[in-house]
């Protein structure tokens, strides 16, 4: 089922949750809506879902008007980061539920019921806890009880909000390819909300990354994290060096042709704007004796983390993080204090106003 | 063995000694005075006309209260925990009145307002209906006392219900009644049947307001705690203590018996076994 938000907008007060929001989610496709807590990816969903009123602009469903649709007309599923099972009943009915409040003449016979809700706690792989009650289950098991009973109904569009947001990395992992291949089972169309890339770019087949209630890119995971429009994008989808147009200069001199430059290399004169390079650590080749077009770093700090080295180092006032394999980091021999010389392998350059150097995002 | 919480043993002790000192000696004393009287004499008065009338004023009117109270108490409770609206926390304040108003003033008032010249009762009456002076009148009286019992039982639970099991209810296709009567309700039960308890059992003690308004006619308006006042202002003390241990022993059991629904009530959602996983 297609989902079709057009010119969506909505206010709490005179914050802006969501502005002039247009998006197309084509049948089957699974969707990750992406974005710093407060951007409005929560309130779109919620949005879709009917459970919030848009201001403006309208929500089809499957080409059919549902702007005004309430919420339990609308046949959709939806996903709550904490659950929100119903604790006084049991697994068995907590996703018996939908189907038990039916209208009598939809209503399956009981028979049916315990048929299909036995079924999805199959799919789940929970049939033997159906007799439990959900405060005797673990999150990742509540969870996935969440969305048997998100299921039950057939829901055309699946909607989850943070779905693995209350779970330990391990299980969280897990969960995410687990709902990979249920989504491909099930034959709908599903939206999550997430504010973690890693699961984002791991899961979906396409990512909205949403920044102060717009869509600031639409892409594939590849197209998002290789060629982010715009610097928000690029901070937010992992970790990344921004170097000012001192810096950036010195680098545009040394390295003659920067790959992915666009017209902006030439620092500008002036105050209006700045040109501002963006390099991902992992794209930076460090060596420990001097290169043609390198830039020379002092070496401040050393991290392992399981099979990569981040180094940090200090290239005038700036800091540059760079990401390289452990067999690498041996081969170099890296110490504190130790000198190398840098040379971006991919770096994209952005024109921006000086406010927007502000804005949120990870980076240096 | 050690047990993981130090203190056992001082605080179980202070807790029975207290509890002895409070309620079971003076309840004992109770029961001793009035095994003065033997068996039939005890049955006799627990069991003459009057008597048996006052029960039936008392008891019937406390439990009509209690379940008015605790009908109406849910949707006061649910009004100011899920709304917001200028004058909330004053309409809150309101509710406990009840609690701080001395009982005779409640009853003078509430029997002025009822009465055929009052403000109510000049309304009611050309609609047949008596209040002040009547066992409804008792009813009146017990409702205004209740109501924040189970008005503030109710609150903190209500508080506590997500607002996106509703609204999970309402994605599965659950219209707002079945969204109550099937999510709401069994949350808020174990509470409200506290509330109801309180109510009532508050309800069955009360005497002050009560006697302003009732009227107190023998065998029609007359409620068991005035009929023991009467008794003891006739220095039959030995009468008044019997009628207190048949109050005592119904109050007693009924309360008993709403505790094992509510002990039920809470514990059958929560399947036999707690296994964490």
């Amino acid at each position: 089922m297609s989902i079709e938000i057009h010119g969506v907008g909505k206010r709490f007060g005179s914050f802006v949750a969501l502005d002039d929001v247009n998006l197309h989610i084509p049948t089957g496709e699974l969707v990750a809506l992406l974005g710093p807590s407060g951007c409005g990816k929560t309130t779109l969903l919620r949005i879709i879902a009917g459970m919030e009123t848009a201001d403006a602009g309208h929500i089809s469903l499957a080409g059919e008007e549902a702007t005004q649709l309430h919420a339990r007309e609308r046949k959709v599923g939806f996903v709550f980061q904490h659950y929100a099972l119903f604790r006084h009943m049991s697994v068995f009915e907590n996703v018996a539920f939908g189907l038990r409040v039916k209208p009598r003449r939809e209503r399956p016979s009981p028979a049916e019921i315990h048929r299909r809700v036995m079924s999805l706690l199959k799919l789940v792989q929970l049939d033997w806890l159906a007799e439990r009650y959900p405060s005797q289950l673990s999150g990742g098991q509540r969870q996935r009880i969440a969305l048997a009973r998100a299921l039950a109904v057939e829901p055309r569009v699946l909607l989850l909000d943070e779905p693995f947001g209350a779970l330990d990395a391990k299980v969280r992992k897990e969960l995410r390819r687990w709902l990979r291949r249920l989504h491909d089972e099930m034959h709908v169309s599903s939206v999550f909300v997430t504010h973690d890339q890693e699961e984002a770019l791991e899961v979906a087949d396409r990512v909205v990354v949403m920044n102060r209630g717009r869509i600031e890119q639409i892409g594939t995971p590849d197209e998002v994290y290789s060629n982010p429009v715009s610097p928000f994008v690029y901070r937010f989808l992992g970790d990344v060096n921004v170097f000012h147009s001192r810096l950036h200069g010195a680098w545009a001199d040394v390295s003659r042709e920067p790959p992915e430059a666009d017209e902006a290399t030439q620092p500008p004169s002036g105050d209006r704007g700045r040109a501002l390079a963006f390099v991902r650590p992992h794209d930076i080749h460090i060596e420990s004796a001097p290169i043609a077009g390198g830039i020379e770093a002092t070496v401040q700090d050393l991290h392992t983390i399981g099979p990569l080295v981040r180094v940090e180092l200090a290239h005038a006032s700036e800091l540059v993080e760079v990401e390289l394999t452990r067999e690498r980091a041996d081969a170099l021999h890296l110490q504190k204090g130790q000198r190398a010389w840098l040379k971006p392998r991919q770096v994209k350059v952005f024109q921006v106003a000086e406010e927007a150097l502000e804005e949120g995002g990870s980076g240096i | 063995m050690k047990r993981a919480l130090p203190g056992f043993g001082l605080s179980l002790g202070f807790t029975l000694v207290y509890l002895s000192l409070l309620v079971l000696l003076p309840l004992s004393g109770l029961v001793f005075k009035s095994s003065a009287l033997d068996l039939g004499q005890f049955w006799d008065i627990a069991t003459g006309e009057r008597a048996l009338a006052s029960y039936r004023v008392s008891f019937g009117a406390s439990l009509l209260a209690a379940a008015i109270n605790a009908f109406f108490g849910l949707i006061v409770a649910w009004v100011l925990v899920r709304y917001p609206f200028p004058g909330r926390r004053f309409v809150d304040s309101l509710v406990d009145l009840p609690f701080a108003l001395p009982t005779a003033v409640a009853g003078i008032t509430l029997a002025t307002l009822y009465a055929d010249t009052g403000w109510i009762g000049r309304q009611l009456e050309p609609l047949g209906l008596k209040v002040a002076f009547t066992p409804l009148g008792i009813v009146v009286a017990l409702t205004f006392i209740g109501l924040p019992f189970v008005v503030r039982t109710l609150q903190p639970v209500i508080e506590d219900i997500e607002p996106e099991v509703e609204e999970a209810a309402a994605t599965l296709g659950a219209t707002r009644w079945q969204t109550f009567r099937r999510v709401l309700l069994p949350g808020i039960f174990p509470a409200l049947l506290t509330g109801f308890t309180l109510a009532f059992s508050r309800a069955i003690g009360e005497y002050g307001s009560v006697i302003f308004i009732a009227g107190n006619m023998p065998l029609i308006s007359e409620i068991t705690p005035l009929l023991i006042i009467s008794k003891l202002e006739q220095y039959d003390v030995i009468g008044a203590t019997a009628l207190a241990c048949v109050m005592l022993f119904i109050s007693f059991a009924l309360l008993l018996a709403v505790n094992g629904l509510q002990w039920w009530a809470a514990n059958r959602h929560h399947g036999k076994e707690r296994t964490s996983l």
